[in-house]
């Protein structure tokens, strides 16, 4: 028999799940965990909804740096302006996953913990070097969104561990950033592959910094330092872009199912990541 | 275990029910409450034939578990027509046509209502991509979106 709760703060949340009797699954927005309770692939003895936690929904911003609440619905992160000004790249991530209705609940932890190599808004947010704020019984650490992830539907989250929030840095003038996700229609996918791509340029438009993050062709995101090497140094010339699109598909370990074969794969993934760095490029120039 | 006692307001009604941890609001609405308007297609997210607002947000109530509605408004297609006065949405669903089996058309109602409440003027554009999330197998979409359009230009010559 299923156990419910919905506790009000963080530390009753910490406390449920290291007292639960089985299995604990954490409940934002519910739009894989409820998928998963029908179709019987997850089988918990206890939901702990962290919706009724105060700030677990929100945004905030404080000297141009970030504050996302973990529960925080795709469709409140679209509306947010200057989110949207700051992060373009990871907003349209976000925003790519599931129709108008999963955008009213779905969250970016869940996006996160469901795990799925395929998960739109983790490039993006690993790109945009963003961190989580892990709550547990010793109390919060703050990591890399990056190092969440372990494998597809694995984390290395304990049992008793939970995302509360996920922190975006300020960004520096001339910088921006890009998602871009391939499916064979225009909505309503899972990705073939997905690219995020950050940059910040100088004065003279010469890049001073850049990741690019691929989704959909490994068991988890890949970060490929050799793509943003090719980047960094250059404007976003031929022999930039060149580099960017094989080092994007040296990196890819794809597997080949329905979506796409691993050599379509693996040259989808150079062009996505060409694409999405000039759309990145683009946007850095326009915020001097 | 013992069931939940959840309070909630739906189509403005105060409402109160009983439920077990695992039952979703769809199930609630439609074997409790007999609200029997929101339809079940595929259990898992992507008709939208189950699609509700709650506080105004737009969501598939197949995906959302009954419990979670404590303290929440909830709007169904039976909040849509008042009394005997179809919703303009509704009238011009009639008059389009724009359904053939009915099964997807309380959620694409539902899901109209919504999109033209946040923008009144959409284009053919954003109404099809709003719409996304709600199958139908009958019609080929372009009965709906000319609807909806028209349902929209409709609000907006009404005045004020």
């Amino acid at each position: 028999m299923l156990a419910y709760t919905a506790p009000s703060t963080v530390e009753e949340a910490v406390r449920a799940l290291a007292g639960a009797s089985g299995l604990a699954k954490v409940l934002s927005g519910g739009t894989d965990l409820l998928v998963q309770l029908r179709s019987g692939r997850a089988k918990p003895a206890l939901i702990v909804d962290t919706k009724k936690i105060p700030g677990i929904s929100g945004i905030s911003e404080r000297d141009g740096a970030f504050v996302i609440g973990a529960a925080t619905s795709g469709a409140m992160i679209g509306e947010h302006k200057a989110l949207q000004r700051a992060w373009p790249g990871v907003v349209e991530a976000a925003n790519l996953i599931g129709s108008t209705q999963i955008q009213g609940r779905a969250s970016l932890a869940g996006n996160l913990c469901n795990a799925s190599p395929a998960a739109d808004s983790v490039p993006a947010l690993i790109a945009a070097r963003a961190t989580c704020v892990v709550a547990g019984p010793n109390g919060r650490r703050e990591v890399p969104v990056e190092t969440i992830v372990t494998g597809p539907g694995r984390t290395s989250l304990a049992a008793d561990e939970f995302i509360v929030a996920f922190h975006l840095p300020k960004r520096p003038p001339r910088s921006g950033d890009a998602y871009l996700r391939f499916i064979p229609r225009t909505e309503m996918d899972i990705a073939v592959v997905g690219a995020g791509v950050s940059v910040i340029l100088d004065a003279k438009g010469v890049c001073t910094d850049a990741r690019v993050v691929l989704g959909a062709v490994a068991p988890t995101a890949v970060l490929v330092a050799d793509a943003a090497n090719a980047l960094i140094g250059r404007t976003l010339d031929e022999t930039a872009l060149a580099g960017l699109d094989k080092a994007a598909r040296a990196a890819c370990k794809p597997i080949d199912d329905k979506r796409g074969t691993i050599a379509y794969r693996t040259k989808v993934a150079g062009v996505m990541a060409r694409r999405a760095a000039t759309i990145a490029y683009e946007r850095a120039g326009e915020r001097q | 275990m013992s069931k939940h006692h959840v309070s909630t307001t739906i189509n403005g009604e105060p409402t109160e029910f009983l439920c077990e941890s695992q039952l979703t609001l769809l199930d609630v609405l439609r074997d409790e409450l007999r609200l029997t308007g929101s339809k079940e297609g595929c259990a898992s997210g992507d008709c939208g034939a189950c699609s509700v607002t709650v506080d105004g947000r737009l969501v598939c109530s197949c995906l959302m578990l009954a419990v979670e509605a404590e303290g929440h408004a909830i709007e169904t297609i039976e909040g849509m027509a008042k009394g005997h006065d179809l919703h303009p949405l509704q009238r011009k669903f009639l008059e389009h046509a724009a359904l053939q089996c009915g099964f997807c058309t309380p959620g694409l109602l539902v899901a109209a209502k919504a999109l033209l409440e946040r923008n009144p003027d959409p284009s053919e554009t954003e109404t099809r991509y709003w719409l996304a999330g709600n199958l139908c197998r009958c019609t080929g979409y372009d009965k709906i979106i000319r609807a909806v359009l028209d349902a929209a230009a409709e609000l907006r010559a009404r005045p004020a």
